[in-house]
């Protein structure tokens, strides 16, 4: 498969959009409103109309001031456009149904979508929501796009191991075998692959229908060990120790009993049907000394590879982090504590923990202070949902990010967040039921991936453009770059 | 090690359909009646097991689905919507929200703690509890197996007056006697209700899940009743102002009682004391300007327990448009009794706005030692905090008919899952015991510090209000 974007479509009848277009039983089939919809709307279906296509519409307004407004053009009185009323019943504070559908539509076409939507901010009155890009009147240099550099260095420390760079400044979060479907997981991992970036194994074991993407593969190696071998370890050029989750921090992970088939039973070397607990933390682990001892096992089995810290966000993650770097860790993962997860408690998902805007400039700050901030790479996660969220994580300080949910919504998830409840979720994206899983083809899922980062990354491109840099490199740290709406 | 406390749920299904957020809306107009319909593949069978309640007109459709659209997008003729449920929007008020109200529902039917996929949904802060994160430990703290049962997390607290230090005589005899305390197991006790007193099958309900629980229940006088003579060891009898009798019935055979702040409450206090000293006494007092000072005050002169009180939504009593919530308010004490050195002697239970489980540690973090709860417990018992009764309207759940039984198994669910989750928080801030959690801001971060340290450090300016 070459790497371009290709127009993806929707599994189902009905992409929910921002409009709703009804066609009465008026319609003579005149196509009088296939010419006058520019957007593609309404179209013929052998003799006659098809049901419109009412996510593409940009609605009255714009229609309107174009002089190709359906409703209007229609000869019969047919058509109706109104605002869509089920978007109401959709998403969420953080994910809003503007976020969700643009990200759907990126996923399809690999372009910011036509309609009015907000697609760079959620509606969570803080943090990235709260945060704007402060934009020079003009540009300081005029730079092409195709000289904009979007990748970053993974290995900053210089030593022996992998010199690493990734085209885009995103890699994907882990998500395990046994709480994702596989076509879920060979997805996401093609799409890293063309992409030139990492996927992650999550902590569930490394299923042989990874192995083809080993280059491009990190390993988890999680509190509980579940299917951590020496093998597993050699396979690839990154290793990350997840001590902590932004969603559950300090609480370990629980794969409900449910999930627990006879396949990820064998790959988690567990038996079938009883829930598994990662515990909390490494039980091997008390100490910066107890986790350099675990970083250099690692070291000791595969030389060269990267080994990345996964933690989450403590009062006093700063501590944590260059702790982690003297360890002789490369990467420093922080998860924020909005991030995503298969399951988790409520109250551990809103109330334990900082949310990631506020640990990344602490981080930053603090490991410039100490000196080492060019020797180590900063990773955001938990809550970054768009490509201005990525941006914004850069400038206030992070390397780079790593993306979950987004790539989820991609395969049209639509955060109802039952990804445990019964057989599993209803999008065939978090289940390992055989029939639901089949809901998701490989190449349908890998290219709705593919699209968004392409979307993501022009965005990208498009903000350093007007910038005035060359690089994304340039950006990290550069709070100046932002303001935020509370503060003068 | 003491023997492990524990809580037990047994599910109590809801007696009426609960009020759910999905509204669907399912057209029978242009149906195909097409064989591969999207009901029939509902993926949790709402449409299957759908059941409509004739007596309150509810279809059960709204409260089953999950809200993930998708015999919404399959339909072929697209004749299924769906909405936010109306219904649900108008539950409670805007302190009350249909979300605490579902969410409490839940746990006093299946006494789990809430879990989802995905991440928060919610506003990045909020108003009172919501501008409050708990700390978490990356290494160094008690494993999670506290939780699951092979350590120990105590959430035993002892309410009285708790001598400062202990003196020996030459013999090392104890040359002061120790004050009485009454020990419970979990930080929360059943308060009397702001509205929807009902009538004795709620108290009855609250009675019998206290003593399941071991923990202790407000009750006034004028509610009292033969009925919970068998339950004396729970009961907190509150005295009013008006009409003191030390000598009152209520009081034989109670653990604790607690009297209205009135000037003179000191002197009811002590003819508490003499006739029966092994007696704990508390004192409620209304959060209000003057509370500190007066609470300092108690405390110096030898209080046992104060109970801080702060409206049903958590507000304090005062004058103007900015009362402070409980929150803030209970910090101000807390600190002030600290900074008098008397704060470790006297038992502080708050109450008011504890809506939440998560609002419990909140709060003790915030300085109580306790807290007493009100409309949770009358939620778990299938309210609507609809208030129809404060009008003299009836009941939409029948509140009135309730049967104790099943109504205790609701509300000790709920404290299950409470303790659950105090358990999972304690575990994360890495914190054995619940009398450690007691005022450690340490272990907590406030929204405006670290909006402060983060985004006023590199935004500066003066934050817009």
């Amino acid at each position: 498969m070459k790497a371009a974007i290709r127009k993806t479509a929707s599994r189902f009848r009905h992409t929910i959009g921002k409009y709703r277009v009804q066609r009465g039983k008026q319609c003579k089939s005149c196509s009088g409103c296939v010419v006058a919809c520019p957007q593609g709307v309404h179209f013929k279906a052998g003799t006659r109309m098809g049901t419109p296509m009412d996510y593409l519409c940009v609605g009255p307004d714009v229609c309107k001031s174009q002089d190709s407004f359906c409703v209007e053009k229609c000869p019969n009185q047919a058509l109706n456009v109104a605002i869509n009323p089920q978007v109401k019943a959709l998403g969420d504070f953080r994910w809003t149904a503007d976020l969700l559908m643009s990200t759907w539509y990126q996923a399809e076409t690999g372009e910011l979508p036509t309609v009015d939507l907000e697609y760079r901010t959620g509606n969570s009155g803080g943090g990235f929501d709260k945060l704007r890009f402060r934009f020079p009147e003009k540009p300081l240099q005029n730079i092409p796009v195709d000289e904009i550099d979007t990748s970053i260095d993974l290995n900053k420390r210089g030593d022996n191991s992998h010199r690493i760079t990734i085209a885009i400044p995103l890699y994907q979060g882990g998500m395990s075998f046994g709480s994702v479907s596989d076509s879920t997981m060979v997805s996401r991992a093609r799409a890293a692959m063309l992409w030139g970036t990492f996927g992650c194994t999550g902590e569930g074991g490394y299923p042989e229908f990874l192995y083809p993407f080993d280059q491009q593969m990190i390993t988890q190696v999680a509190t509980g060990l579940f299917g951590v071998k020496e093998e597993t370890i050699q396979r690839v050029r990154i290793v990350e120790f997840k001590y902590a989750q932004g969603a559950k921090p300090g609480l370990g992970g629980h794969l409900l009993g449910d999930k627990v088939t006879e396949r990820v039973a064998k790959m988690r070397e567990a038996v079938k049907g009883s829930a598994l607990f990662s515990p909390f933390p490494f039980h091997s682990v008390y100490s910066v000394e107890d986790h350099k001892k675990h970083v250099d096992w690692i070291k000791a089995m595969n030389p060269k590879a990267l080994v990345s810290v996964k933690v989450s966000t403590p009062a006093d993650v700063d501590m944590v982090a260059i702790g982690s770097y003297y360890a002789g860790a490369h990467i420093v993962h922080l998860d924020g504590s909005y991030g995503g997860t298969g399951a988790a408690p409520d109250i551990a998902k809103k109330n334990i923990a900082m949310p990631i805007e506020y640990a990344i400039p602490k981080v930053h700050r603090f490991l410039v202070e100490e000196g080492v901030r060019d020797k180590v790479t900063l990773i955001a996660s938990g809550g970054i949902r768009t490509a201005h969220d990525v941006l914004k994580a850069i400038a206030l300080g992070a390397d780079g990010v790593v993306e979950g949910t987004a790539g989820m919504v991609a395969l049209e998830c639509t955060r109802c967040s039952s990804c445990e409840s019964g057989r599993g979720c209803p999008r065939g994206i978090a289940t390992t039921d055989p029939e639901l899983a089949e809901l998701i083809t490989v190449d349908w899922g890998a290219q709705r991936v593919y699209n968004l980062y392409a979307s993501w990354r022009k965005q990208i491109v498009g903000v350093l453009q007007q910038l005035g840099m060359r690089s994304i490199r340039e950006l990290v740290g550069r709070t100046d770059c932002l303001r935020h709406l509370d503060y003068n | 090690m003491p023997k492990k406390y524990h809580i037990k749920p047994t599910p109590a299904a809801p007696h009426f359909i609960p009020v759910g957020r999905s509204g669907i809306i399912d057209f029978e107009e242009d149906c195909l009646k097409c064989t591969t319909c999207v009901k029939k593949r509902c993926l949790y069978d709402v449409y299957k097991n759908r059941a409509y309640d004739a007596q309150t007109l509810v279809d059960s459709i709204d409260h089953q689905c999950k809200n993930c659209f998708s015999c919404i997008q399959n339909c072929p003729r697209g004749v299924l919507s769906k909405t936010i449920n109306p219904e649900f929007l108008r539950m409670g008020d805007d302190y009350w929200k249909p979300d605490i109200i579902h969410n409490t529902w839940f746990q006093a039917e299946t006494g789990k703690i809430p879990v989802s996929g995905a991440g928060y949904r919610g506003p990045f802060s909020g108003p009172g509890f919501d501008a409050m994160w708990t700390d978490m430990s990356e290494i160094v703290r008690p494993t999670r197996d506290g939780i699951h049962g092979r350590e120990y997390i105590s959430t035993a607290i002892d309410v009285g007056r708790k001598q400062h230090h202990l003196e020996f005589d030459a013999s090392g005899r104890l040359l002061r006697e120790m004050f009485p305390l009454v020990e419970i197991p979990l930080p929360v006790i059943f308060n009397t209700l702001p509205f929807g007193n009902l009538g004795k099958g709620i108290l009855l309900s609250f009675a019998g899940a206290a003593r399941q629980i071991g923990s202790l229940m407000y009750v006034s006088p004028e509610a009292y009743g033969v009925f919970l003579k068998p339950f004396k060891a729970q009961l907190i009898p509150l005295l009013p102002a008006e009409g003191f009798n030390p000598d009152a019935e209520i009081l034989d055979g109670v653990k604790m009682v607690e009297l209205f702040y009135v000037p003179d409450v000191w002197q009811r206090v002590q003819q508490l004391k003499d006739r029966d000293p092994q007696r704990v006494v508390s004192i409620r007092l209304p959060m209000n300007s003057e509370a500190k000072t007066i609470a300092a005050d108690l405390a110096l002169a030898g209080a046992e327990v104060i109970h801080l009180f702060a409206d049903y939504r958590g507000n304090e009593f005062v004058d103007g448009d900015n009362p402070r919530f409980v929150k803030e308010a209970l910090r101000d004490i807390h600190t002030h009794l600290v900074n008098a050195s008397i704060r470790d002697q006297v038992t502080l239970i708050v109450s008011g706005g504890i809506a939440l489980a998560e609002h419990l540690p909140k709060a003790i973090i915030c300085g109580a030692d306790a807290a007493a709860i009100d409309l949770p417990l009358l939620i778990a018992l299938e309210c609507r905090v609809c208030k129809r009764c404060t009008a003299g309207k009836s009941c939409p759940v029948k509140l009135q008919n309730l049967d104790p039984e099943y109504g205790s198994q609701r509300v000790v669910n709920l404290m299950c899952s409470w303790w659950s989750q105090l358990i999972e928080l304690m575990g994360a801030m890495g914190i054995r015991d619940v009398r450690r959690v007691r005022g450690e801001v340490g272990r907590a971060m406030f929204f405006e510090d670290l909006e402060r340290d983060t985004f006023g450090a590199i935004f500066g300016g003066q934050k817009r209000p």
